[in-house]
């Protein structure tokens, strides 16, 4: 198992402006709105979903992007108004949905990385995202073992 | 992004506190996708009404609040004044007329009729359905607009070459007051080309072969742009609709082409266009068999709940179902609920159809459907249904079982409260 002394510089192109800090949680997975999470505690509720039941609330969330219904910013919208929303997105793919609903949440985040996020980045792992300067910094955290 | 000298005036404040906040949106939205700018729409199809216990507290306030927050994402509760673009609303959570057979919360009625008073008031057409191009709002070839609804977004671009993106909530609500909306993606000509390439086996012609080469499509592209070719015949609306439904819920499908069938290409070399799909899927009578299994999600054939109108039906598919329960009765325990738009319930009234399916037993609802009100007739455990859509997402939302088969095999389980249904 690898342990980093220096956190992992990665660059990447600013969509929503700020700052965060967190835990990452991260998913190879797409992600629903509607009928995918429980807008009431940040949990995925897709059945099929590699994260179901588990909380991205107060998380950095990196995953590919958003898929299914046009509700998708409007369930992410209220997450924000609960209280339960990621500390940042970090994705992959670029769609309207993806905008939108990184817009209205509100949250600082990314797209675009000079390195494969997926790889760099691990569940559980320390992660500072400073969205307007494009740059992320991750340290490796403890026993994971993903 | 660039501006120009009007849409900087409305974020400047020209058009009010409410436009000022819909232009803001807009540059927060059009800059996170890196759009170069923004283009004039007049078509917006939009959710701006409130239905559900989650949005009560907001409207507490007065729908002033609901539409500031929800539909123009602004903590600052604006006027909301008179739409600027063509607007309407798509479907809707409860039944206006019907809420009490769907279990609706009469306190929820109310509210949903405050809020559709309050954006009626404002211009917003309450068309209330997933299908505004059955009831009127027919994109010309080329218009932009700003739609939500993933089964519309794709008839709009890929059966009728209008041009949109899948917008959300606070998208259609700033593209109502500016008309505008973010120039990306589906908008720009170089992006409509097709990138995959679907080769139809086996003849395509049914209800039932359009819905399954729909999910097949979906499942194969994903979120690119399916170009088909082969055997498909009988073309039309109806089936357009259910199989772009099929299409959008198993992938991301928004645009296809269909050479010879659909407006933006009359040939394969027209609809790729610079693109090359060097994969060919094929769609042959194994790839059907697969989506049919797929599709079903129940095991036991007792069935209670029969689910038509996904999309919301055309007046043609209510004669087709009035002509099959003609002096029939359905099963003491099976409900059937059709689905179709309130203005086509009106047609349907009126041409006795209405009447020949409740003679029957069945029941015509409007404005709404059990994927997105969440409500079914109280116990059912087991549905049919001849919505490949319906079929993908109700037995998940419900946490029923589902059958999925032709319109006649879902009349047939409905008269006898069996499933017979087979491929």
């Amino acid at each position: 198992m690898e342990t980093l002394t220096t956190p992992l510089l990665i660059r990447g192109r600013c969509v929503v402006a700020g700052r965060a800090e967190g835990e990452a949680l991260v998913t190879t997975q797409t992600i629903s709105g509607w009928g995918g999470i429980n807008e009431r505690d940040g949990s995925i509720i897709e059945r099929r979903h590699e994260l179901v039941g588990q909380s991205f609330a107060g998380k950095i969330l990196v995953f590919p992007g958003a898929k299914g219904s046009s509700g998708w910013s409007a369930f992410f919208h209220m997450t924000r108004i609960n209280g339960v929303a990621p500390a940042a997105m970090l994705f992959t793919r670029m769609t309207t949905k993806m905008a939108l609903g990184a817009v209205v949440t509100r949250v600082p985040s990314m797209t675009d990385f000079d390195h494969d996020v997926f790889d760099s980045i691990r569940t559980g792992d320390w992660v500072s995202v400073d969205a307007e300067a494009g740059e992320i910094r991750v340290t490796r955290r403890g026993d994971s073992t993903s | 992004m660039q501006l120009t000298d009007t849409e900087k005036a409305m974020r400047d404040g020209d058009g009010g506190e409410a436009v000022a906040a819909a232009m803001d949106l807009l540059i927060r939205y059009g800059t996170a996708l890196g759009a170069e700018r923004l283009v004039e729409t007049d078509n917006v199809a939009g959710a701006f009404n409130a239905s559900t216990p989650s949005v009560r507290k907001i409207a507490e306030n007065g729908m002033a609040e609901v539409f500031s927050r929800l539909n123009l994402d602004s903590d600052k509760t604006v006027e909301i004044p008179q739409m600027r673009a063509r607007t309407c609303q798509l479907i809707t959570g409860i039944d206006d007329q019907n809420w009490a057979l769907q279990g609706a919360d009469p306190q929820m009625v109310e509210m949903q009729r405050d809020s559709e008073a309050f954006v009626g008031q404002r211009g917003v057409n309450l068309m209330a359905t997933c299908t505004p191009y059955q009831v009127g709002n027919v994109p010309t070839f080329g218009e932009h607009c700003a739609w939500m609804e993933s089964s519309a977004v794709i008839y709009c671009n890929g059966a009728l070459g209008g041009r949109t993106n899948v917008e959300g909530k606070e998208s259609t609500g700033a593209a109502a007051l500016t008309g505008r909306i973010p120039y990306w993606g589906y908008h720009l000509s170089e992006n409509r080309y097709g990138n995959r390439h679907i080769r139809v086996d086996v003849p395509v012609r049914s209800m039932l072969d359009w819905g399954l080469l729909g999910y097949f499509t979906g499942e194969m592209v994903e979120e690119n742009i399916p170009v088909l070719e082969g055997d498909m015949s009988g073309v039309d609306l109806v089936k357009l609709k259910h199989f772009g439904a099929a299409a959008a819920s198993s992938g991301g499908v928004e645009m296809y082409h269909i050479p010879g069938h659909t407006p933006e290409a009359r040939t394969v070399d027209e609809a790729f266009g610079p693109n090359r799909a060097d994969d060919v899927h094929v769609y042959d009578a194994t790839a059907r068999k697969k989506m049919y299994d797929t599709l079903q999600s129940a095991e036991d054939r007792k069935v209670d709940f029969i689910m038509l109108g996904c999309p919301h039906n055309s007046i043609e598919q209510l004669a087709r179902i009035a002509h099959l329960l003609d002096g029939k009765r359905l099963h003491p325990d099976v409900a059937l609920w059709v689905h179709t738009p309130r203005a086509i319930r009106t047609v349907a009234e009126r041409s006795g159809y209405v009447a020949r399916i409740e003679a029957a037993g069945g029941k015509v609802m409007s404005d709404t459907c059990p994927a997105i009100s969440r409500r079914l007739p109280p116990g059912v455990r087991v549905i049919a249904t001849d919505s490949a859509k319906q079929a993908h997402y109700l037995p998940a939302i419900a946490k029923v079982q589902g059958w999925f088969g032709s319109l006649e095999a879902c009349i047939e389980a409905g008269l006898t409260g069996t499933w017979t249904g087979d491929f």
